[in-house]
């Protein structure tokens, strides 16, 4: 039958690629993007839409494709989304809108991200830019993170013309799409830059260097300097470890200051001042899309690479697709193997790490089959790096600096979905920060939402 | 854009600059940080917060030439400016913070080994400005590399300056004087030791013998500075703790220094190459007189 597969997408290869930090994934051009659109079924009850947390109108935009009306296209996309040529780029769309496409029942399904990147891609080219807002409201709003979260909370309320400025407490914004998410995956200044460019157009002031709780507190910016509500999308940034033996040796890092060094630091870019650590072979623990990202960071610095994760392939969390391509570009996954033990050398240097090999057991509380070591089965893997990528939680430094601002048991800062709303009077707050480390879109949405329930808030 | 008002060099290898930072000196606090970073290609460098003024403005760091950053930052002058200058970052030191009563209650002594001295002073000002005078060992490897003495010699009880090879002050480490002292009859319920990681390892020694409980402040790599990369932890006692966000002050006699002394070389060989390209690749006039960042 016609139609079964999708227009492939153009990559660098992965030997190629391998050795750079430029994009993996090239996007469709015009043609291939049209014939693509073409495949959509246009539903009259898509089931795509469902599978996306801010309901995108799918068919919507992919039709517009199919008649080359990319303007139009565009147009439908912000009307869900603030960030839609990152969403593109990384959403795991094959357990969102990819994974309910009807297409998908026999056959590949449309590859809605990619058409989304497309169409995102175009309108930068061309120069399409967010509407400003016709007339100031004269109303101050802080928004505290730039990450997807803050950056959309900020566009949106700026539109309906508030007077907003963003608070970052890094050198540069983005959050974790500037210090995390690496190069290969989502270009800086081709993509991430934009994204703020767009948002500062729209009249957003951004003050870098500030952090929130230290430099000056919520209630300061309340009280003294006229701000009449705050957003609170700060993330979930600290690092967690194993705590096993070993761990504090040199060549033992989270796989934050890892990602941090290379990219926000540019640490890889010979001309920048901060140091990176060369390694031969390296092994990152975990199997979500920072283990991912570390791993295949670490073979593009030259070193083997190896995944050690507790589970079995099927229980990987991260995207499809970056296990895929970090296969393809060579990373060796250990898997059904957990680390009990750090070695190290005479010097205090990483030399490598005692491992225990699992079996899969009764499913846990999350579903999943819970890993279970199997006695007397330890050995060694040599390495002279080990990159920690265990999860994050959110940092304490806002929650325990603004009295009245509720946190449940995980540190996460408890808000209406709905709204944003928090405990605290005038602060609103979502994104990693009220979920504990989710995704790019959820952020986004909560973002969006927090800019309606301030805005609610600001007009009663 | 953070502008540099005042650049002075207080001794051959020791620079000393107010910047502007309106935000961090309206919050900052004596023990707390900041981090600065010189342009786009630059790191991110702790340096202690030196002193501050309030109305001015102005944050005061001190800082020790001894890499490719420390370097460069050593060759700005007054209207130069650095391109980011965060903060406070860490935990205000307890001094500051806990009960003043309880404070004055206390006989204090503290030690600063070379550039530490510039951390120990804002501290000793502020006990000073509420009512405490706690004595302080200034100490250094010779006598042109002591600074802020007659600054120190305002706040502080009693000051004993002291250099190791005997060209000022008392003669013999700081360590011999905290022993000196104590066998002169003097007595002390705190100690806070400041500078060197080996230096506070020593001192930490010596007041363990003697009974003092002790604060060290640590120096550990970082960098962000805010506890999202976990590269500046410590053992302490048998718990992990970050130096940005639950220090940098610490129990000291809790700390494994040695594990911290190996973390903050681990980038040796390769800081000491950044050292040697920029030293060679700009002329090098911080007038230093030693070359090996390698130290
Ligand atoms: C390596 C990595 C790979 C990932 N890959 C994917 C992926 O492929 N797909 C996907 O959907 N998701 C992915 N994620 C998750 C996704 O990036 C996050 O869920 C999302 O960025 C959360 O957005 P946020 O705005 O809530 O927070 P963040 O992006 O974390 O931004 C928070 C910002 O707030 C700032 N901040 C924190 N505290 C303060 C303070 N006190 N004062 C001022 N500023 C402060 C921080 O510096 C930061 O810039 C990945 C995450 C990581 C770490
Ligand atoms: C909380 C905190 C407060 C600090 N306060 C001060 C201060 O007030 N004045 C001051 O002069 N310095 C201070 N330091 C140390 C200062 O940050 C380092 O000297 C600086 O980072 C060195 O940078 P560089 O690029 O010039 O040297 P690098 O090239 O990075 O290092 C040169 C040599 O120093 C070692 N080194 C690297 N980082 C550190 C470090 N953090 N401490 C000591 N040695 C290090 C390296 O192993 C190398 O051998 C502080 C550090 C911290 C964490
Ligand atoms: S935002 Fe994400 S889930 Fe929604 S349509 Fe786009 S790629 Fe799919
Ligand atoms: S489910 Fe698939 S085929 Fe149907 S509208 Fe959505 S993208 Fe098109
Ligand atoms: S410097 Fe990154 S966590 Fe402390």
């Amino acid at each position: 039958m016609e139609g079964l597969k999708r227009v492939p997408v153009r990559e660098q290869a992965p030997k190629v690629r391998a050795a750079n930090f430029e994009e993996v994934c090239l996007g469709y051009n015009q043609e291939e993007a049209v014939e693509e659109a073409k495949r959509c079924l246009q539903c009259k009850k898509p089931l795509c839409v469902q599978g996306c947390p801010v309901a995108i109108d799918i068919p919507g935009f992919i039709g517009k494709v199919v008649e080359g009306d990319f303007a139009a296209a565009y147009q439908i996309l912000s009307d869900s989304s603030s960030l839609p040529a990152v969403c593109g780029r990384v959403c795991p769309q094959e357990s969102q809108c990819e994974g309910k496409c009807i297409r998908g029942k026999k056959g590949d399904p449309v590859s809605i991200g990619k058409l989304e990147r497309f169409v995102a891609d175009w309108a930068k080219e061309n120069g399409i830019k967010p509407k400003k807002a016709d007339k100031q409201n004269g109303k101050k709003v802080a928004v505290i993170g730039s990450g997807p979260a803050g950056l959309s909370c900020a566009g949106d309320l700026a539109k309906w013309g508030y007077d907003v400025t963003i608070f970052e407490a890094l050198h540069e914004p983005g959050g974790v799409l500037t210090y995390g998410i690496p190069e290969f995956r989502l270009p800086k200044d081709a993509v991430v830059k934009p994204e703020v460019e767009n948002v500062k157009s729209l009249g957003v002031k951004l003050e870098t260097d500030v952090i929130i709780g230290k430099s000056v507190t919520i209630d300061e910016l309340l009280d003294e300097e006229g701000f009449s509500a705050v957003f609170v999308g700060s993330g979930a940034g600290l690092p967690m470890f194993m705590g096993i033996p070993g761990e504090n040796a040199n060549g033992v890092f989270s796989a934050n200051e890892y990602l941090t060094r290379s990219n926000l630091m540019k640490a890889r870019l010979d001309d920048y001042a901060t140091p990176m650590p060369v390694s031969k072979k390296a092994v990152i623990v975990g199997g979500g899309n920072v283990a991912m990202d570390a791993a295949r960071t670490a073979l593009r610095l030259g070193a083997e690479s190896h995944i050690v994760y507790r589970r079995s392939e099927a229980e990987l969390p991260a995207r499809a697709e970056e296990v895929h391509h970090a296969k393809e570009e060579g990373v060796i996954f250990d898997l059904l193997t957990n680390p009990v033990e750090i070695l190290t050398d005479d010097k205090g240097w990483v030399r490598g790490i005692r491992c225990i090999r699992m079996e899969l057991g009764e499913p846990d509380a999350s579903g999943r089959r819970r890993p279970v070591a199997i006695e007397g089965s330890e050995f060694e893997i040599e390495a002279d790096a080990v990159i920690m990528s265990l999860g994050t939680s959110p940092n304490p430094l806002i929650s325990s600096t603004t009295a009245g601002l509720d946190v449940n048991k995980r540190k996460c800062i408890v808000a209406e979905a709905e709204t944003g709303k928090t405990s605290k009077e005038g602060v609103y707050a979502g994104g990693d920060a009220v979920t504990g480390a989710a995704t790019v879109i959820l952020a986004m949405e909560a973002g969006r939402a927090g800019a309606k329930g301030i805005h609610e808030f600001l007009s009663k | 854009m953070f502008k540099i008002l005042r650049a002075e060099h207080l001794a051959e290898n020791i620079v000393l600059m107010d910047v502007e930072a309106k935000r961090v000196a309206k919050a900052c606090q004596p023990g707390q940080f900041i981090i600065v970073r010189l342009d786009e290609k630059g790191e991110r460098i702790p340096l202690t917060i030196a002193d501050y003024d309030r109305e001015k403005g102005t944050v005061t760091i001190v800082f020790q030439p001894i890499g490719a950053s420390t370097y460069q930052f050593a060759n700005l002058k007054a209207g130069d400016s650095f391109m980011d200058f965060v903060g406070p970052l860490g935990r205000p030191s307890e001094l500051t913070t806990d009960d003043l009563e309880e404070v004055k209650k206390k006989k204090i002594l503290f030690v600063a080994g070379g550039v530490g001295t510039a951390p120990v002073y804002p501290q000793v000002k502020w006990l000073h400005e509420h009512g405490i005078d706690a004595d302080v060992i200034v100490g250094a490897k010779t006598k042109s590399l002591i600074i802020m003495e007659d600054m120190m010699k305002e706040v502080a009880g009693n000051l004993y300056v002291t250099t190791d090879d005997g060209s000022y002050g008392r003669s013999g480490m700081v360590t011999k004087v905290i022993e000196d002292l104590v066998a002169e009859g003097k007595q002390y319920d705190l100690c806070v030791a400041i500078g060197p990681m080996i230096m506070m390892k020593f001192c930490c020694l010596t007041t363990k013998k003697l009974g003092i409980p002790t604060i060290v402040s640590m120096n550990p790599i970082m960098v962000d500075g805010t506890g999202m990369c976990g590269a500046c932890r410590l053992t302490v006692g048998d718990e992990v703790k970050f130096a940005c966000v639950d220090g940098p002050e610490f129990d000291g006699h809790k700390i494994n220094f040695d594990e911290a002394m190996k973390r903050q070389a681990m980038y040796k060989t390769e800081e000491g190459r950044a050292l040697l390209k920029f030293q060679e690749g700009d002329t090098h006039h911080g007038g230093c007189g030693h070359c090996g960042g390698d130290k």
